[in-house]
């Protein structure tokens, strides 16, 4: 058993939100210096030099790389050894949030139907899973609307075939991906249930790029494949680079399942997570 | 790349072509959602609406496009009043596609997520209408150098269309049933709730 105070994670998320502000996450800068070289389009050359050129910025000055900081979502591991005290962990993270969104933008509203801004971001997206040991992960996801919203799902026959789910994706992307602010990394659920499978989708994002899944990983490159046969290019005004990379989450379903769910995310992807 | 001031005149708007790049100088109003809904209060003839939502900060903070569809609904009386460009980022509808050939004006995309580079650009703002709107609110900005791209010029030119068009090595993709390729059928989010909304 380990005691961890809700203080430390109070702390902790409004560092996350802070840091990943300004932050992309992890191996990003490696696949825009390699789109860079792949882009064949001088608009989308010129897109891309402009996406380095402002994570860089972003990182040294400690500015925001996009106006839209998003709603945080916040993955949680709680070890099933660790005990909580010092109050709740809901209360703690939304805390954190408030506090690590002080010089962001508040882009949350209270009730989707009256649209009243909280003005402090908060409440975040919180998932929460126990797992083994006497550790507290903690990840923050800070997800914009312009790719989250061309986001989409779709209720497969279990008969459907491998490539029914590729062309499902690669439509979406040429119908929805130029307003998510390509070039793009998508999340993709497989499997589970309605809900599940978008859960997965938005799990997917948060693999660390350049990690391969073995039972994933062929599916991956023919979708990124695909994907980046479209044309679309860079903020979708034409090239070579739509997608930056393609992660795929899969879960068991049920016997008549076979749900598909397709969670953009822009190239400004920003994910940074803290075990305490 | 072309430099341009605003207020743009006809000639400069004549001149702007799908795919040019242009760095613009002057003043820019920023206007969103929010604002678009309860009226655009100043006079827009000659004028650029840049559709985004900055951070804060001084003169300003973070400051990139967001999807300009979602400001389709209101642009069409703009561009009737003589406003000659707007600022977002992605494809609109056709009919305000074809509009910007009716009535002269251009629409510029900006590299979103792009922010923090471009809000080096910007040198003064100023709040002129509906401060309760927080980010949503009405600004004046004067900005030096702003980097663009031209996505519908004046002439029915679209750069979205050209870009893909060039690019696209998608002829068909095979499926076990039904037939057609994705470029005939982008009805994929039909049955969807997304690819409507867009943001940033």
């Amino acid at each position: 058993m380990r005691e961890i105070n809700t203080s430390q994670i109070k702390q902790a998320v409004s560092d996350l939100c802070q840091k990943s502000s300004y932050t992309l996450a992890d191996g990003v800068m490696d696949l825009l210096r390699g789109a860079l070289k792949n882009e064949e389009s001088k608009t989308g050359k010129e897109i891309i030099t402009q996406i380095i050129g402002n994570a860089e910025i972003a990182q040294k000055e400690k500015l925001p790389l996009c106006q839209d900081t998003g709603i945080a979502v916040v993955f949680i591991e709680i070890g099933q050894e660790a005990i909580i005290v010092g109050g709740e962990i809901k209360e703690a993270v939304n805390e954190g949030v408030s506090q690590g969104y002080k010089n962001l933008r508040k882009s949350v509203v209270l009730n989707p139907i009256d649209r009243i801004n909280t003005k402090d971001n908060t409440p975040a997206i919180i998932h929460e899973e126990i797992v083994d040991g006497y550790n507290i992960k903690i990840g923050i996801l800070p997800k914009g609307g312009g790719a989250e919203n061309m986001s989409a799902i779709k209720m497969f026959l279990p008969t459907a075939k491998k490539e029914d789910l590729i062309k499902f994706i690669v439509e979406t992307v040429v119908s929805n991906g130029a307003k998510a602010c390509p070039p793009l990394i998508l999340g993709i659920g497989i499997g589970g249930t309605f809900d599940y499978a978008a859960y997965l989708a938005k799990k997917a994002l948060t693999r660390k790029i350049g990690a391969k899944n073995k039972d994933t990983v062929e599916l991956e490159k023919e979708i990124l494949s695909q994907v980046n046969k479209t044309g679309l290019g860079p903020m979708g005004l034409g090239g070579r680079v739509t997608a930056l990379a393609v992660h795929i989450e899969t879960h068991p379903c049920h016997i008549t399942s076979l749900p598909v769910a397709i969670n953009f995310e822009c190239h400004a992807h920003r994910y940074q997570e803290i075990i305490l | 790349m072309k430099e341009i001031s605003t207020p743009l005149d006809d000639k400069t708007i004549k001149s702007l072509k799908a795919g040019d790049q242009v760095l613009i100088s002057g003043i820019v109003y920023v206007a969103r959602d929010a604002a678009h809904q309860k009226g655009i209060p100043f006079d827009v003839k000659g004028q650029i609406i840049f559709y985004a939502g900055p951070t804060p900060g001084d003169p300003i903070g973070s400051i990139g496009p967001t999807t300009a569809s979602r400001m389709d609904p209101f642009i069409l009386p703009l561009l009737k009043k003589g406003l000659k460009a707007t600022i977002g980022k992605g494809p609109r509808s056709e009919g305000v596609k074809k509009a910007h050939k009716k009535y002269k004006a251009v629409y510029f995309t900006a590299t979103g997520g792009a922010a923090a580079l471009l809000s080096k650009t910007v040198v003064r703002s100023e709040v002129i209408a509906y401060p309760e709107l927080g980010a949503e609110a009405i600004l004046k900005l004067e900005v030096v150098k702003f980097p663009a791209i031209v996505a519908y010029d004046s002439h029915g030119g679209d750069l979205f269309q050209k870009g893909r068009k060039k690019y696209s090595k998608l002829v068909t993709i095979r499926h076990s049933r039904g037939s057609g390729n994705p470029f005939n059928s982008l009805d994929a989010a039909s049955s969807l709730p997304a690819g409507q909304a867009g943001a940033a």
